[in-house]
């Protein structure tokens, strides 16, 4: 079966500072993959070259088989236009590390906007589809308030309700939890278990290696702008191959 | 105190009415000032911004030069010195009221440009990602995000600009406008009583700028609480 | 005649008189600058005072200078005050006028200075046992005007700036010899540029000292 988001050998370098060098990565329907790697990896480049939020310097994405930011002329690739970027970009969901909630719209407001600019519906269904995710992350009783007057876990699951009222094919998390308090991780972590139970698709940058282990189908370590190892999460974990993998797990353990 | 109530008994009836019609063109220097000014304002800030390195010299050029003058002698020098150095040309629609809009069009333009790179500047990198991430367009990113965001930063300090302009105006005068100001002086000297008039003139500029300088306090309260 | 050969034959001539009215420009400015220092001070005090009246005062006076143009705060002063039996000089209505004006706005900028420093730093004062007026004097004061340092700079700026004005009351400084000059020798464009540049001189380089300060500033808080 075709992968749903199929990554092949990207590259990504500023002037001579190579930062990804030939990632080729698959991804099935429904399957949870976290990366993990030390930091300077090129993990976070890797997810955010995904939705082009980074141009590529080569190689190539596809969702559903569909090139991603780029298309063919005859025979050559090339960069698609701001507006077919952005209809590429309505497939693929990103959280930030820093939330990124809109400070000047309330939380409803932050989860609608795209829902009546982009996808062009209703203010009213909107409102209704935005609710419904607000109740999910657990809430629905903040939908009048405005970001800044938000702990940090609730601007990231609002930032997630954002994302699923796009409902987009694949959810990419790029350290979600990072610039969270410790006592606020948990219920981040909570929503995004419950994304995972539902079948999502889902590509986790994280250094929360527990959660990792639990929720992911796959583990990938990355290493020097590649790939070192993969598997399930038996396997790279508690079994791995390569030496820099042991090394990195021995890193986090003693931490 | 009491004299002068009676200066004002004697004379408000012929005062009052001519000075409120030379506020009529003080309020018209205030108003095509501040729309030049926001106009250049927006001109060089997009310069200012603009990345292209001779472009940002030139803006940076203009802004500091146009806000290191006193406003007194920009005006001198946009109302005089255009005529001497391209003397060739017919210059004779350009009058003291033209002059005193341009010059502090550009003074305003200058103080706005610096206003808007504020805004502008504070703006998170993450909230256009972030727009964008959701499918949005740079067009559509910058129109329900970013501008809105913008504006709100922006707003307040241009209002004020907008009222301290008034008072700004006075300095027209001394160019050879004829409004308020340059009014309350041909009648200070013509009827002898400057502190009365002048006085009165104080009173006709704070009531132009008080209310306006009041619902603004207001406004702002109310925008920074909604946060 | 060109720009260029105007400047050649009768630049030295414009500069020489030009600089020449500094010294007035200058001897306005410094004192004004003083006393909007010290009146602006008192003002704020008033300002934040627990007396009704006290405050009435202070917010009825800096609503009144901070609403009405400076020159006709001048003009009052310098042609309304002998009404009432006072004559002042053109010398003393200028630094009289800029520096009531100059207090109403460093009122407030006090105020936003002396209200940035944190109460914890009065009530540690108060637990030392210092009065209120010394917890002003020793503990919050010495702060604030660490805070306000790029402000006041800006301040002085803006009051070097507003000298300009001045040979409206007939003070003999660098505008009104510039006026002079053009009456002189008509020739306006070459001698309000020269007169703009002074100013430039002297107020580009002040206020990147006034930016440098308050990046200064930004670090050390």
């Amino acid at each position: 079966m075709e992968p749903l988001l199929k990554v092949d050998d990207l590259h990504k370098a500023y002037g001579a500072l190579k930062i990804l060098n030939g990632v080729s990565v698959n991804v099935k329907r429904g399957e949870k993959v976290s990366i993990i790697g030390p930091s300077g990896s090129g993990k976070t480049t890797f997810l955010r070259c995904i939705n082009f939020l980074e141009k590529p310097t080569s190689g190539h994405i596809f969702v559903e088989g569909k090139l991603i930011g780029e298309k063919t002329v005859s025979g050559k690739f090339v960069h698609v236009s701001d507006t077919e970027l952005a209809k590429d970009r309505q497939e693929i969901g990103f959280v930030f590390q820093r939330f990124n909630l809109f400070p000047h719209l309330s939380v409803l407001g932050n989860v609608t906007i795209a829902q009546t600019k982009v996808l062009g519906l209703s203010q009213r269904d909107a409102e209704a589809r935005g609710r419904q995710m607000l109740e999910k992350v657990g809430l629905g009783h903040k939908v009048d308030e405005y970001p800044e007057r938000l702990s940090g876990g609730q601007q990231q699951r609002v930032a997630i309700a954002r994302v699923l009222a796009m409902q987009p094919k694949l959810i990419l998390f790029d350290e979600a939890t990072s610039a969270l308090d410790p006592e606020l991780i948990g219920e981040v972590l909570r929503v995004m278990r419950q994304l995972a139970e539902e079948g999502r698709t889902m590509v986790i940058v994280t250094h929360e290696i527990q959660f990792a282990a639990e929720i992911s189908d796959r583990i990938i370590f990355m290493d020097h702008g590649a790939v070192v190892e993969e598997g399930s999460p038996a396997k790279v974990l508690k079994d791995p191959q390569h030496p820099r993998t042991r090394e990195f797990l021995k890193r986090i353990e003693q931490r | 105190m009491e004299k002068l109530l009676a200066v004002y008994v004697d004379h408000i009836d012929v005062w009052l009415p001519e000075m409120l019609f030379f506020s009529i063109t003080t309020l018209e220097i205030a108003i095509v000032s501040f729309v030049l000014a926001v106009a250049i304002g927006l001109v060089l800030v997009m310069l200012r911004v603009s990345k292209i390195s001779p472009l940002v010299t030139l803006a940076i050029l203009i802004i500091e030069v146009a806000r290191g003058l006193p406003i007194v002698v920009l005006l001198y020098i946009v109302y005089f010195v255009p005529p001497q150095l391209v003397s060739g040309w017919n210059w004779s629609w350009y009058n003291a009221f033209v002059g005193a809009v341009l010059g502090l069009g550009i003074h305003g333009g200058a103080i706005l440009a610096e206003v808007f790179r504020a805004g502008i500047e504070a703006l998170h990198k993450g909230q256009r990602e972030a727009a964008l991430s959701l499918g949005m367009t740079p067009a559509k990113s910058m129109r329900y995000i970013l501008v809105p965001q913008a504006a709100r930063i922006v707003l307040p300090p241009v209002a004020n600009y907008g009222i301290g302009l008034l008072k700004e105006t006075s300095l027209c005068s001394l160019i050879g406008v004829n409004e308020l100001m340059n009014d309350a002086k041909s009648i200070a000297f013509a009827d002898y009583e400057p502190m009365a008039v002048f006085l009165l003139a104080a009173a006709i500029y704070f009531a132009m700028s008080y209310p306006l300088a009041l619902i603004l306090r207001h406004v702002e309260k109310r925008l920074n609480f909604s946060r | 005649m060109s720009f260029l050969q105007i400047l050649d034959q009768q630049g030295w001539y414009f500069l020489v008189t030009l600089l020449s009215g500094w010294p007035a420009t200058i001897s306005v400015a410094i004192p004004s600058f003083f006393f909007a220092l010290i009146f602006g001070l008192v003002l704020a005090l008033l300002r934040m005072a627990r007396s009704r009246l006290s405050r009435g005062f202070a917010i009825a006076y800096i609503e009144f200078f901070r609403g009405t143009p400076a020159l006709v705060q001048l003009f009052v002063i310098y042609f309304g005050l002998p009404d009432l039996g006072y004559s002042p000089s053109p010398f003393q209505a200028a630094v009289i006028g800029l520096g009531m004006n100059g207090a109403a706005y460093l009122a407030e900028i006090y105020r936003a200075g002396i209200e940035s420093i944190h109460q914890g730093q009065k009530e540690a004062a108060f637990a030392l046992g210092m009065t209120p007026t010394r917890a002003m004097r020793y503990i919050v004061l010495p702060q604030a005007i660490r805070v306000m340092t790029p402000a006041l700079t800006n301040f002085a700026i803006v009051l070097l700036k507003d000298t300009s004005i001045i040979f409206a009351v007939g003070v003999v400084e660098v505008m009104a010899l510039a006026r002079n000059l053009v009456t002189e020798t008509l020739q306006s464009g070459v001698v309000y540029l020269m007169a703009g540049a002074l100013y430039l001189c002297v107020t580009i380089p002040m206020s990147h000292l006034a930016a440098r300060l308050e990046r200064n500033r930004r670090a050390w808080q």
